[in-house]
């Protein structure tokens, strides 16, 4: 018990990291998406192919590739525009990799919630002499945030659990100081579990909170 | 990016295939196999039944995987009894541990799924069954489960595709699966772009092999109208 007292300032600092990750990747994933979903509705059709090959190919691969494959590439590209080795930061590699992860998942999700938007609201902020482009903005695109909340919730929830896969490159996020504590005590077993139990702790307070969300985004409907 | 080093990454990558599959197909038949007890827990009279499944659920869906993966590779080889017990031959071994851990995984979201589609299946059929004197373990194999897997054939066909990802984690305990010899190749020829690629396309194309399969099941076996549409055909 003392042995987890003594490094549980380091847990809960990799715990702050972890939250920085989870939160970057899930507010620029929700940034892509938007513009994904716009792009969907006003795009040409070759930028609809994009966006449909992006979420397809994104979510077909394993979220730990795409981390390597940001990592390790961007390294051999800043390390040839500086033509010195260059690493890149574990932390923005690990931002840019769940963003492009989670953005192609909340683009399902929001794909899904603009399907139910009824299509009155179309046709009324259109006929109400709203371009498509205003009607989208300002009636659409706030009806469809409100219904995507509990996609929006779970998507929080994965992007939380994944962030972890950022400690095998080397991130000093929550997973990777329990692994470090692990190793230094010898007692894996421990801090393995202590970190699980830290990890459970925010995911349920994250689905209380996800909860009552849901509920105010109902309200009214 | 040289063609070159694609050329050279294919025959590496493809080395862990093997491993790669070995550990998806395994861990998704010992999830399933695992998640209907748990579902069927989950949906008990008896509160003994419900609790221990619904902890058990909460506990591995609010965290990583890695981190179960970990305790169970490197924690449990932490307590002696269990260097000592029967197990210990399997638990020492990196691959068994990470298909434990996955199949433990997916059993977690499964289960919560198998549940919620009991959950779905009308009153009036327990009542038709009572009624026609059907007994309770009839009920659920002849009537009540047959149904439920039908209909979740499409979620069923979602599972193996995260199984799929999910066995990547494997490299993070030593094991040379399609992501692991990746990763060693890129050590040693600096050449990210290539090697991940190649690893990449062949993940799409296993999943696809999956999803084609899965397809071909819900043709064959699934309840027509409950499918949902791709993404392709949407909006």
């Amino acid at each position: 018990m003392s042995v987890i007292l003594t490094y549980l300032p380091h847990l809960l600092q990799g715990l702050v990291v972890t939250l920085q990750v989870a939160a970057g990747s899930f507010v620029i994933g929700l940034l892509i998406a938007v513009l994904a979903v716009f792009g969907w509705n006003f795009g040409p059709r070759p930028l609809r192919w994009f966006i449909s090959a992006y979420v397809t190919i994104v979510r077909g691969l394993p979220e730990l590739l795409i981390i390597f494959l940001v990592f390790y590439g961007g390294t051999v590209l800043l390390s040839g525009a500086f033509g010195t080795y260059v690493e890149v930061n574990a932390l923005t590699a690990g931002i840019c990799a769940l963003s492009v992860v989670s953005g192609a998942y909340l683009t399902e999700i929001l794909r899904g919630a603009l399907l139910t938007v009824p299509q009155g609201q179309w046709e009324a902020a259109t006929s109400l002499g709203l371009s498509r482009m205003t009607a989208f903005r300002d009636v659409v695109l706030p009806q469809m945030l409100s219904y995507a909340v509990p996609g929006l919730g779970n998507q929080w929830l994965v992007i939380l659990k994944e962030s972890a896969l950022v400690s095998i490159i080397g991130l000093e996020e929550l997973m990777r100081k329990g692994v470090v504590a692990a190793g230094a005590t010898h007692s894996p077993m421990t801090f393995y579990l202590t970190v699980g139990a830290l990890y459970v702790a925010i995911t349920g307070v994250s689905t209380l909170i996800i909860g009552a969300a849901e509920r105010r985004a109902a309200r009214g409907r | 990016m040289s063609p070159d080093i694609f050329i050279k990454a294919a025959p590496v990558v493809l080395q862990g295939l093997q491993l790669t599959l070995i550990i998806t197909i395994a861990s998704f038949l010992l999830g399933q196999l695992l998640a209907l007890p748990l579902g069927l827990a989950r949906q008990a009279s008896s509160p003994l039944l419900r609790w221990p499944a619904a902890v058990y659920t909460f506990l591995i869906r609010g965290s990583p995987l890695l981190v179960q993966l970990f305790i169970i590779y490197y924690g449990l080889g932490q307590i002696p009894a269990v260097r000592n017990s029967i197990l210990w031959p399997i638990l020492r071994e990196p691959l068994y541990c990470g298909i434990i851990a996955i199949s433990l995984n997916s059993a977690a979201y499964m289960a919560e799924v198998v549940a919620g589609a009991l959950r779905r299946v009308p009153k009036g059929q327990t009542e038709a069954c009572i009624s026609l004197g059907i007994s309770r373990r009839h009920r659920l194999t002849d009537v009540l489960l047959p149904q439920v897997y039908r209909e979740l054939l499409p979620n069923i066909g979602n599972e193996i595709i995260l199984v799929l990802k999910s066995s990547s984690l494997a490299s993070a305990v030593t094991i040379m699966e399609i992501t692991g010899v990746a990763r060693a190749f890129t050590a040693r020829t600096f050449a990210p772009f290539e090697v991940f690629i190649t690893a990449g396309i062949l993940y799409l194309a296993i999943g696809f092999a999956f999803t084609f399969l899965f397809r071909l099941l819900e043709r064959r076996y699934g309840i027509t109208g409950t499918r949902t549409p791709a993404p392709e055909a949407s909006a």
